[in-house]
This record gives C-alpha cells, structure tokens and sequence, in this order.
C-alpha cells in the first residue's frame, strides 16, 4: 500500500496525528530533537536530542476495548545518554548531543540500543521488569535486615506481578578512538560489528571490545593544509558484511570492502555524477556535499542527500544516480543568503520505506517531501501544530518560486528557515512516519482502508 | 520534479539540449547570488570548499583560555576593559583574550526532556 495514492498527490490520506512535545512556545535548546530511529520490528522508536538524552516511545498493542489508541506510540523508557564534557587537554568543548541512534536487531527480552555524541558511543539495554521477588529470609518487606538469630525457618521468595517497569543501563562505553566529531554510527548484518564515522577517519568496532578499534579509513592527509574533503556519513551494506559506503563534502560516495584490505583507503567504487563545468558557481561544492547516505532496504541501491536533491544511486553503476528528486529546487535563487546564515550547511537526512518505493527528506518551514518511485509522483506536507489537526488527512502544501502566488500556496519569501526538518524515520515495514520539526515529534499514520 | 535518468539512450539529443536549456536557466540563479556574495563579501576566497572552511569545521568546539595571557593582558589594560568576545563567542579575532565570561557555563543538572512528558495530542 502506498503513501501517496489516489487521483494527483491531494489525496495523501493520514489516519492519526500524534504531536508530541512542549505544548509553549518556549523550549530549551537542549530539547532541539537530533535523531529519530526505528528498531528493526517498528514497535520502539528512539529519539536522541542536544540534552544528551533519549526518549524511546513504544506502539501499543491493538486494543478492541480502546480503538482510537490503535498503534499509538507512547513513552516507553527516557534516560541521559550523554553528559556534556570538556576535554582539558585540548581545549575542547564535548557536546552531550546524541548525533545518531542505532538499533541493534533483537536478539532476546531486552532491547539494545547504540547511542552516540561527537566523541563516545554507548550502548545501552533496555529491559523491562514486571516482577519482584517478595518473602526474602534475610529481611524484611521494607528492606530491614531481620535479626539472624530470630530466623527459626527458612522460606522460599516467590516471584509476585509488579507494575513494569523500564530500565535503562550503559552496558559499554566505547570512548577515545575518534579525534575528531562522530557523524555515523552504523551496525554490521553480521550483529558483532559496528562502525563509527568522525570527518576524517572511519573505525571499525566489536560489540564486546570497548578498548580497542580497527581503523579502516583514514583520509587525513599528512600536510592539513591539504585537507580538501572531509567524510559526511557512512554506512554498513544491509546484507552483504564486509561492503560500506562513505560520503564526503565534496559530493562523492566510495564503496569499501573490507575482504580487499584491511585498510579500505583505496575504494572499491567510486559514485560521482559528473558536473557541468559551465554551471560551476562559488556553492557548486557546497550544495554538492552529501549531508546522508542510506541502502534500500534490497541493498540493491543506496539514496544520497545534498543540500537541494535526493539522488538514487544503483550500486552497480558508479556514473552517475538512476534517479535524482528535486526537494527545494526554488532555494537556488537564495543561496546567498543561506550562506550568510549559514542555513546551507544544513544537514539533511533522508530515508526509505519498507519496500523501498518511497523516499522521505525533510526541508525548511517544517516542510518534508516524499516521492513515490513507482508512480513518480512527490508530495509536500508539513509538520505543525496550526496546520494539522488529530486524526484529519494532511494537506499538501505548496511553495510559490515567483510570479503570482496562488491562493494556499506559500511564498519562497515567507518560508521560516528556523523551521528545519533534518531528521525523519519511516518505520520498516509498515507506513507509519516520524518526523522531527525542532522540538516536536510528529507520527503519522496512513488511513488503513 | 524528479528526472530519470537511465531512459535517455534512443532521444539522447533531444534530453541533452533541453538539459542545457534547463541548466542555463538554473545556473542564472545561482550565478546571480554568487555575484551577490562577492558583491558583499570581497574577500572572500577563490576556493570556497576548500581548507579555511574545512578547518573552522573541524575545530568546532575549541575554547582556548590562558590564565596567564589573560591576566598579563588585564594588566597591560590597566583600568581599560579588554576587548569582548562579541555575538559569535566562538571566534577568536584580533586582541580578543577568551575571558572566564565567554566559556561556556556548566550546563545545570539533568532535566527530563518534555517529550517524555506524555503530552500527546
């Protein structure tokens, strides 16, 4: 079933809206969210923010005797991840922002998490507890410890229901191995592995190893002074274990495989799409720098995000993408100003649905566009308390470049550049999505029937 | 709009020219805001992607205080008031000296963040 269906893109059809979030206008920074991720099956959903603290919210099981809450996601489990630091020796202010979370698939009860800030990597165990030991030889109810000598017979604790319980615990710390800031995290299909990306160098880690890290890319060049291209985002192959992807400012992806060397600084495929030489302009490099890189769930093709496009690139030709979608074509007429307020360093994400027939990305004015591969169709929907209400379908938005703009239609003008939607997650199988506009998270789900 | 790129074999010619037309057309924005830029910004370098910006990006972060260069400075002032950091406290320009004030605060205790508040609607 796709998301954008019916006749033209007015009928994108959302059954629920959930806004979660301060309901005043005012915020902390801290609570800017900066990731948002589903597990594996769908049913968490983790988001980290600049306070360095996770929020996991849970879907609730389907309920005959409460049908509206059908599917909600609700709070699960909160906890502080990451603390703010500062490092003496160099001088340097660690942020406690969490940059990425990734889920590691389950594998029993408890739920694991990796969570990361510019410098360390955690991984966090979520279990739960619904149930208490109570009838104790040793003490009492309240924890007194009984007078031995009073102890005349000995009975066995049984186990009594409690209210769950969610418990969060760092059960490692993966720290010091990244000079300069973590961008990525990725973890391997093998379920051992996990990768961990900063600018210049790319490590390779064990799940059960905190002290050491294979380094398998480095390209920081010996002289700084010749430093021309820093590493964006990268990736493990969904399938395929020894097989990443890595992006760079400059606009490029490589392919690695880690069975060719141990050191995978010589790539195996090199992806750039060739430049028009005649279009070259002062931000071609900048709006040409690859904000995120994800594989199709097929791990047939992987998606790059730069600042004004969404590229579909098969991972079989390196020439150039298959497919290139246009998500705010109208900003190039106003890339001087971006650059002035720095809005076109933006980091964009984007991602994929389950089957890999429809890509998501956000924008400004906390706007997110979606394009349907099969039918070719794209849509424009925004993330606001104002304009959506509960349970109604969203309404298609549009963005006016010049000339008359048309009743409901929105000016480039007008647009709020603090609104940005960097960070979106589609849950893995079914069409439900998140979306972060600053403080707020936004669900939406696709009417069933 | 989104372009599909791997159909364009049997009417190359014709995709290639309205390509460029398309092209033409999309470079004048950008080539007009590039000359806005320069217009404001004379200085600004030949190649902008490359080391100065790179280098501001990797060192985000870096916070520099000398206890001693600040206080040979509060004593070379005298009774001036040492040059201030300005809006952009990250920047260190000229006589500027980082003072106790322009590092950052420690950052108050844990609070809980509001989105595990419950407030949902």
């Amino acid at each position: 079933m796709l998301v954008c269906q019916g006749p033209g893109i007015g009928s994108v059809t959302h059954k629920s809206t959930w806004a979660l979030g301060a309901r005043t206008k005012k915020w902390l920074l801290a609570d800017v969210i900066s990731t948002v991720e589903f597990s594996h099956s769908g049913d968490l959903l983790a988001t980290g923010d600049k306070g360095g603290r996770v929020v996991i919210f849970q879907r609730e099981q389907e309920n005959k005797s409460r049908p509206h809450s059908r599917g909600e996601y609700n709070v699960y489990s909160t906890f502080q991840s990451h603390e703010p630091e500062f490092d003496y020796l160099k001088s340097l202010e660690i942020e406690e922002k969490i940059n990425k979370i990734r889920w590691l698939p389950q594998q029993g009860a408890a739920r694991f998490l990796l969570s990361t800030n510019d410098k360390t990597i955690k991984l966090w165990k979520i279990s739960e507890r619904d149930k208490r030991a109570e009838g104790y030889n040793l003490k009492d109810e309240d924890g007194r410890l009984r007078d031995p000598l009073r102890i005349t017979a000995l009975r066995v604790p049984i186990l009594k229901p409690m209210d769950l319980m969610v418990e969060a615990s760092p059960r490692r710390i993966f720290a010091n191995a990244h000079t300069y800031h973590i961008n990525s995290i990725s973890v391997n299909s093998d379920h051992e592995t996990y990768l961990s990306a900063d600018d210049l160098r790319i490590n390779l880690w064990h799940l059960e190893i905190t002290d050491r890290s294979f380094n398998i890319v480095d390209i920081k060049p010996a002289n700084m002074e010749e430093l021309t291209e820093v590493i964006t985002a990268a990736e493990f192959h969904p399938h395929q274990c020894n097989v990443l992807v890595y992006s760079s400012s400059k606009g490029t992806i490589r392919l690695c495989d880690m069975r060719s060397s141990a050191l995978c600084d010589r790539h195996s495929k090199f992806f750039e799409e060739p430049e028009d030489p005649s279009s070259r302009s002062f931000f071609s490099e900048i709006i040409s720098s690859v904000s995120d890189v994800k594989f199709s769930h097929s791990g047939r093709y992987m998606m790059t995000r730069d600042y004004l496009s969404v590229k579909v690139w098969d991972l079989n030709m390196e020439s150039r993408p298959v497919e290139t979608h246009q998500v705010h074509e109208y900003l190039r007429s106003k890339l001087c100003s971006l650059y002035e307020n720095d809005c076109i360093f933006d980091k964009f994400e984007c991602c994929w649905n389950g089957s890999d027939s429809a890509i998501m990305t956000g924008s400004y004015n906390n706007f997110f566009r979606m394009f349907d591969r099969t039918t070719w169709r794209d849509v424009t929907l925004e993330a606001s308390r104002e304009n959506s209400k509960p349970r109604a379908s969203l309404k298609p938005r549009r963005v006016c470049a010049g000339g008359k703009r048309k009743k409901d239609e929105v000016s480039v003008d007008s647009l709020d550049f603090s609104k940005k939607i960097l960070h979106t997650a589609w849950h893995p199988v079914e069409n439900i999505i998140a979306v972060a506009a600053t403080n707020n998270l936004y669900i939406f789900q696709d009417k069933a029937n | 709009m989104s372009q599909k790129q791997e159909e364009e074999n049997p009417a190359e010619e014709t995709g290639e020219e309205k390509q460029d037309t398309q092209e033409k057309e999309g470079m004048l924005p950008e080539r007009a805001e590039e000359a806005k830029l320069k217009a404001k910004y004379p200085s600004l370098g030949q190649k902008p992607g490359g080391s100065d910006f790179l280098m501001k990006r990797l060192q985000k972060g870096q916070k520099y205080f000398d206890s001693g260069d600040y206080n040979m400075a509060k004593a070379k002032m005298k009774n001036k008031q040492l040059p201030s950091a300005g809006p952009d406290k990250n920047l260190v320009t000229g006589d500027h000296i980082p003072t106790p004030q322009d590092l950052p605060q420690r950052k108050s205790s844990l609070v809980t963040s509001k989105l595990a508040g419950g407030q949902v609607e």
